[in-house]
């Protein structure tokens, strides 16, 4: 399926959560935040939320700022 | 003697807060931190670089658990941005402080003083605890209490300007009425401007272009350390009056 992931189409996997997406990006979820599609998904529901082709998908973390 | 600061029951050690921006490299940032003494780092959010792993992560360099860390909504221009970066914010789980900013000019960076008013209220509401950036305005400062904010923090000057205290009568007038404690956020340049808001009154000082931005950052995150706990420490001993003509320090009697 496709994803826009941060902002770019992005081919991955089918039948996948967010908490996969994180493994497969190699991405420590401790670290960051997700939004699918405009909402929060809370770090308590990465296992069980599950991913749709044509997701947007937004994946931040904290950088330096003033 | 204990001073510290105290914010809606989180206990601040410093009343010196650093921003993390600007710096050559995550490990300059660290050694500038530690330096500087401060234990309120802000942070920024932006989309992790998810096609380079092998990038570094800030909060392996600056640990939650020995920095309170304190992230922005730097870069939003409306009210509903500010609130989708604050939740997304809030959402990482490392802190429920949030640093409120909406700017509504591009070239100084002034914030919209209306979406920060409203987004105050908004955020407040959802038990952030609002730290909202202001201009040094007093009357905005008390519409952003009612509002619940748990600090104000009225700019010095324009961010990144190191211009220093432009309004030091309306800061002061800020501290007379508003019932929070009140940090002077962005537009100090060096040591002496921190010593001058601590001077005033100020609660805190945050900054982030004054270090990162010096000839030798390390060493001027001392300065500030310093000029803050000079600042303080001459605002809790009470300075003397200033008077237009000389009196003399030493006696007449006794004279030849």
């Amino acid at each position: 399926m496709r994803l826009k992931l941060n902002g770019t189409i992005t081919e991955i996997q089918d039948n996948l959560t967010v908490e996969g997406l994180l493994g497969n990006l190699r991405i420590e979820p401790g670290r960051v935040a997700v939004e699918v599609n405009l909402n929060i998904v809370k770090k308590c529901d990465f296992g069980s939320r599950e991913l749709k082709d044509g997701d947007e998908v937004e994946i931040v973390n904290f950088v330096g700022g003033g | 003697m204990d001073d510290n600061l105290v914010i809606k029951g989180i206990e601040f050690k410093s009343r010196l807060w650093v921003g993390t921006g600007k710096y050559k490299d995550f490990e300059e940032t660290a050694r500038a931190i530690e330096a500087s003494g401060a234990d309120v780092v802000t942070v920024a959010v932006r989309r992790t670089n998810i096609f380079d792993r092998k990038s570094e992560n800030l909060l392996d360099f600056i640990d939650p658990k020995k920095y309170k860390i304190l992230p922005n909504t730097a870069g939003c221009y409306c009210m509903e941005d500010a609130l989708r970066y604050a939740r997304l914010a809030r959402e990482t789980g490392v802190s429920d402080l949030i640093k409120l900013e909406v700017i509504g000019d591009e070239k100084t960076l002034f914030p919209d003083t209306c979406a920060t008013l409203k987004a105050t209220e908004i955020l407040a509401k959802e038990g952030f605890i609002v730290l909202p950036y202001i201009n040094d305005d007093p009357v905005m400062a008390l519409r952003l209490v009612e509002a619940g904010a748990a600090a104000v923090m009225p700019l010095a000057a324009p961010i990144g300007s190191g211009l220093g205290i432009r309004n030091p009568y309306n800061i002061k007038i800020i501290l007379e009425q508003a019932k929070v404690p009140v940090v002077v956020d962005a537009g100090v340049g060096t040591a002496s401007d921190v010593a001058v808001a601590m001077e005033l009154g100020c609660d805190a000082v945050l900054l982030n272009t004054a270090i990162a931005g010096a000839k030798d950052p390390i060493a001027m995150a001392r300065a500030m350390k310093y000029g803050v706990m000079a600042g303080r420490l001459a605002y809790k001993a009470g300075r003397m009056p200033k008077k237009l003509y000389a009196t003399a320090s030493s006696p007449i009697e006794g004279m030849l």
